[in-house]
């Protein structure tokens, strides 16, 4: 019945023009990587070491356990392209940055391990707030973190007192 | 498609169901996102089935089963909950012990089932081979003592691995031990054939010394654990005991520790506490295995009764 009445109505209708910008006409505007770091925009926030949600290490022996900031970025990448294809989480990942994460991270790690940078990320709460993350996905985070510094060929001891940093973190990540 | 878009907004709907009594629920919006998300990359349509939930503790924190079995190490009880599952799931555990004293030979299977590692209901079947000591009491050659502890144990609060550094995971449990020896533990002294004990627990990993330490107060009645029956006609008050375990970890896959636990002396037979050192390896996920050397003291007025512990766990 519904077709019946509808069907005069539907066949009336024109096709719309081939060069329609739809787009335009809906006010979708596309987001652009920005040329040089290759990473997408973001809301606006204020800047500060103390995002990174833990405080540093004192003195240099963590970094130097971490072989300075070239073992931290091996390590980094490594925890990234571990995180981004683990068939447990890597749906937590996918709507991610993954250029913008490999920088923060990176920084993040760094910053609290001593090594000479300063972490210009978002603090933990506002950037894992809505990911509905669970604890056994953050456990498999932990132990893609743990593959990272191991293949890196960080010590045991050392990888846990680093851990020691991120764990009290939980309440941020952790969303149900 | 139109398939897809239904099933996600059933799995959806579950999920915001499933998570409605945690603090912060996901909200269908944000799970909206994932899945669209999910969709975009290779194997997403796998990816959304796993939204289901798993069951994905670190190795070795749901820890080896006590004799009682309990979550714990191997004598003491800890806060922990067994099973592999997080704060989402259902996990089992189960144990077979052995232990192989001078003048006994020790025999305990259990199971234990977690409950979104909030509620562990734990059984132990244990079979205590007296040998020759039996022939000597005159129970016979090799008489078996035997006894059921059916266990519950509830976290109230803290974790074992996460939050706050120096807030430890604390557990209250209690367990229904039932001798079924009767007429054996009467004859030597004990009033009751069962039991039932209380413990508060308190574990955490300080990750930053790769060291776990737990502590636990029992009040307990029991002989060797029940299996000389409960109290004495001399004494059958309560009595507050302490176990405590101290771990090193090694590697994720390889801890060693030492345990120990004081025990009553109800029946006057020189009862003393349990001491053990113990190294425990976790070869896949699933399996944990446990080798100790156990000293029990005093058993039934036999001493010196050290061995070897030996454990194989399964964990889901």
């Amino acid at each position: 019945m519904f077709l019946a009445a509808f069907l005069p109505i539907m066949l009336m209708q024109q096709a719309p023009a081939d060069d329609i910008d739809w787009d335009k006409e809906f006010g979708v505007e596309e987001v652009e990587r920005d040329p040089v770091t290759g990473e997408l925009p973001v809301e606006p926030y204020v800047q500060a070491n103390a995002n990174a949600g833990a405080t540093p290490f004192a003195g240099d022996t963590m970094a130097a356990r971490f072989g300075g900031q070239n073992g931290i970025r091996q390590i980094a990448n490594r925890f990234v392209d571990l995180n981004f294809s683990d068939p447990r989480i890597r749906t937590i990942f996918a709507a991610h940055d993954e250029v913008r994460f490999r920088r923060t991270i990176f920084e993040q790690f760094c910053y609290i391990l001593n090594a000479g940078c300063n972490y210009s990320g978002r603090d933990m709460e506002s950037s894992h707030s809505g990911l509905g993350t669970r604890k056994a996905d953050l456990n498999a985070l932990v132990e893609n973190l743990q593959q990272a510094m191991r293949e890196e060929g960080v010590p045991f001891a050392a990888q846990n007192r680093f851990l020691a940093k991120l764990a009290p973190m939980s309440a941020d990540v952790i969303d149900r | 498609m139109m398939w897809q878009n239904i099933m996600s907004a059933l799995v959806t709907t579950l999920l915001a169901w499933a998570s409605s009594a945690s603090a912060q629920p996901v909200s269908t919006e944000q799970n909206a996102q994932r899945f669209e998300a999910a969709e975009e990359f290779e194997g997403g349509e796998e990816a959304v089935a796993r939204f289901v939930d798993y069951n994905g503790k670190l190795l070795l924190t749901n820890a080896v089963s006590a004799v009682d079995g309990a979550s714990g190490g191997g004598i003491s009880n800890w806060a922990t909950i067994a099973g592999r599952q997080e704060t989402r799931g259902i996990g089992v555990q189960a144990n077979v012990t052995t232990l192989f004293l001078p003048d006994y030979f020790y025999q305990s299977h259990g199971l234990a089932v977690g409950i979104a590692d909030r509620l562990e209901l734990s059984y132990a079947r244990q079979n205590f081979d007296t040998q020759d000591v039996g022939a000597a009491l005159g129970i016979g050659q090799g008489y078996k003592l035997n006894q059921d502890v059916l266990g519950a144990k509830v976290r109230l609060f803290g974790e074992l691995v996460y939050g706050e550094p120096l807030i430890p995971q604390v557990a209250l449990g209690l367990q229904y031990k039932r001798n079924l020896d009767g007429a054996v533990v009467e004859a030597v002294g004990a009033v009751d054939d069962d039991g039932v004990d209380f413990t508060v627990s308190a574990t955490k990993l300080f990750l930053s010394h790769s060291v776990l330490v737990n502590t636990t107060a029992r009040l307990t009645k029991a002989n060797q654990n029940g299996l000389l029956g409960f109290g004495s006609t001399a004494d059958d008050d309560y009595s507050l005991q302490f176990e405590g375990a101290l771990v090193y970890q090694l590697s994720r896959r390889f801890v060693v520790g030492g345990e120990y636990r004081t025990k009553p002396d109800n029946l006057k037979l020189g009862e003393g506490d349990w001491f053990d050192l113990f190294a425990a390896y976790a070869p896949t996920r699933n399996i944990t295995l446990t080798a100790a050397y156990a000293d029990l003291g005093s058993i039934a007025t036999f001493e010196d009764q050290r061995g070897a512990f030996v454990q194989t766990q399964l964990a889901f």
